[in-house]
């Protein structure tokens, strides 16, 4: 009997390795989202904007067309590649750095919009490739190498929850919070991805999952300790679930 | 030949660049262009182009570097307060080596300014607003017609060398009405061709990946090395300037754009009265037209730079005649236009003072 591969890299992604430090997610949800663009079959017209930041080399993992936004700007760069080419179907991938400090604006306007693009926004509660600086996202408590202390609400403010912002929004299409911990939560995230994707191809408005993500050098935790840590204080402060669904099922 | 008509300089550039094939418009208001900007709302759709009023300056030069990462025609327009915040953009756009076309129709400065004409922007233009060693191509139209050609060379420029090209107008050149003859409508099917390099897709080949970027300090190095290369080629071959009787001339004013037709009048009201002045005038301000300039400037007894700022075109004159000349300047600031009759008095003081 023939041999039958039951599990494989996903043709999207491309050979490169990865090059994010163990226990991050990154890793994970790369390959959800490959998987998602393997399964539409739209590899050959996805166009894709990477951040600044720890994932600005998402644009040589992925195997679709790719450039880097500004710091922040990744909303605005891929709203005017979709407008350019509104056939053709464009992604976001941000962090919590990116999306909610410096690009604030231009999230919010391209989810007002309604543009026809989807985001995926890592959110780790940290700034990861500068060092471990506080975001917009820390945690109350929480020390960074600029809130050593731990963020105080007198000093830094409260944390900012992004989808509870995007949600009053009446461009978006769909909305989700999920995290990658377990095994089920994987399997939901990936279902999260393929409905903003869906709401995309079906040009319902603008689409964003955000994903709960370790950073594990930063919080200085083991990648296991990270994500018990994850799940017992992140959850808290960011509930998971669907915010906003104009697609429906999924067939 | 086509017919002339009457247009204000905001909406002939927007037209200009709808019959040069440019099917996208991202920007946001400010004057004194905002016509523009309205222009592309009211017009793009009946081209079934598109037109997007972006949340801030910053939005619109990120939309550009996106639509224009596809390989389409593209541009935005700004004023001075607009165009400092797309400096950024502008960077990213250079070192990716995206075509582009921007208009910035300059006003007062610095900071809010005024909504008045100057050409204070000089620097931010020619000498790169935002980091790195970048270029852009400048171009600086002194009317309305003249601003319709540039607009249309600023795009061919763009596709040819993939790089931003800036128009630099003023509040004047915006304002004004004048006749103007528009060009045909380009057939979009002959636009260039940029499907080796662009993002579209990548259905049937490898992928492409357009990036300002890279990590590596050496293969960073040879990027900017690639950019340097390109921008020579630029000054080999693209600069443009234009004069004014100046064979005979034995006094001569440089001055570009709005300024430069204001020292057309003065040149004939100086001719009237025996003063042998002339003209000269670059029209790409990047590349200046440094060995042009020199060569004009030769056996002159006086040379004069006139600007609507307190000088900086005045350091390219200066780097052109390379002290063999003194160059002597006058200026004025804040959205004030200097009349000819005043400019000719200060060139008549200045001739007094050198003989």
């Amino acid at each position: 009997m023939a041999a039958k591969a039951i599990f494989k890299k996903p043709q999207s992604l491309s050979k490169k390795e990865f090059t994010y430090c163990p226990g991050c997610h990154h890793g994970i949800v790369h390959r959800l989202i490959a998987e998602v663009i393997d399964e539409f079959g739209i590899q050959g017209k996805t166009l894709m904007v990477a951040p600044v930041g720890c994932s600005v080399f998402a644009y040589t993992f992925f195997d679709v067309d790719g450039t880097v936004a500004a710091h922040g700007r990744a909303p605005a760069v891929a709203t005017g590649m979709k407008r350019a080419m509104p056939d053709r179907v464009v992604f976001t991938y941000q962090g919590d750095g990116d999306l909610a400090a410096i690009g604030t604006a231009e999230i919010i306007h391209a989810a007002n919009r309604g543009e026809k693009i989807t985001t995926i926004f890592i959110n780790n509660a940290i700034y990861g490739m500068t060092g471990g600086q506080m975001a917009p996202t820390t945690l109350l408590g929480m020390k960074t190498t600029t809130s050593p202390y731990g963020r105080e609400i007198e000093r830094e403010g409260y944390p900012i929850h992004v989808s509870e912002v995007l949600k009053e929004l009446s461009g978006v299409a769909y909305l989700e919070r999920v995290a990658v911990s377990s095994p089920a939560e994987v399997r939901k995230a990936k279902q999260a991805i393929k409905k903003a994707f869906t709401a995309q191809l079906k040009g319902l408005g603008f689409s964003l999952v955000e994903v709960l993500s370790t950073c594990p050098t930063n919080w200085g935790l083991s990648p296991v300790e990270s994500i018990n840590w994850l799940n017992e204080n992140m959850k808290k402060e960011y509930p998971l679930g669907v915010f906003v669904d104009k697609v429906g099922e999924l067939k | 030949m086509a017919e002339k008509v009457m247009v204000k300089g905001n909406e002939a550039m927007g037209e200009a660049a709808i019959r040069a094939g440019c099917r996208l418009y991202f920007g946001y208001p400010i004057t004194p262009q905002s016509e523009l900007t309205e222009y592309m709302a009211r017009r793009l759709p009946e081209v079934e182009g598109t037109f997007l009023q972006s949340e801030s300056e910053v939005a619109a030069v990120n939309m550009i570097y996106g639509a224009a990462s596809t390989g389409t025609r593209v541009m935005t327009s700004t004023s001075s307060p607009g165009f400092s915040l797309m400096q950024e953009g502008i960077s990213y756009i250079a070192g990716a080596e995206l075509p582009s076309v921007f208009i910035n129709v300059v006003r007062g400065g610095p900071g809010l300014g005024d909504i008045q004409p100057a050409q204070s922007d000089y620097f931010q233009g020619t000498k790169g607003g935002g980091h790195g060693d970048y270029r852009l191509i400048v171009l600086a139209p002194k009317s309305v017609q003249e601003a319709v050609d540039l607009v249309q060379l600023a795009f061919d420029l763009a596709d040819k060398y993939r790089n931003p090209v800036l128009v630099l107008a003023d509040g004047m050149l915006g304002q004004m009405m004048e006749p103007v003859e528009f060009p045909e409508f380009r057939d979009l099917k002959t636009l260039p061709d940029h499907s080796s390099w662009a993002m579209q897709g990548c259905e049937g080949r490898e992928p492409h990946k357009i990036t300002s970027f890279d990590i590596d300090p050496v293969n960073l190095e040879k990027m900017n090395l690639g950019y340097q290369k390109k921008y020579r080629e630029i000054e080999a071959k693209e600069v443009r300037y234009d004069t004014e009787m100046i064979e005979d001339a034995e006094y001569l004013l440089v001055g570009y754009g709005t300024m430069a037709r204001i020292l057309g009048t003065v040149v004939k009201l100086a001719r009237k009265e025996g003063l042998k002045v002339g003209l000269f005038r670059p029209i790409t301000l990047w590349p200046f037209p440094y060995r042009e300039l020199e060569s004009f400037a030769k056996g002159k007894k006086v040379l004069l730079t006139v600007e609507m700022s307190m000088g900086q075109m005045i350091e390219d004159v200066k780097l052109a005649v390379n002290g063999k000349i003194d160059v002597n300047f006058y200026g004025r600031t804040g959205g004030v236009v200097p009349t000819p009759e005043e400019v000719l008095r200060e060139l008549k003081k200045i001739i007094e003072r050198s003989e």
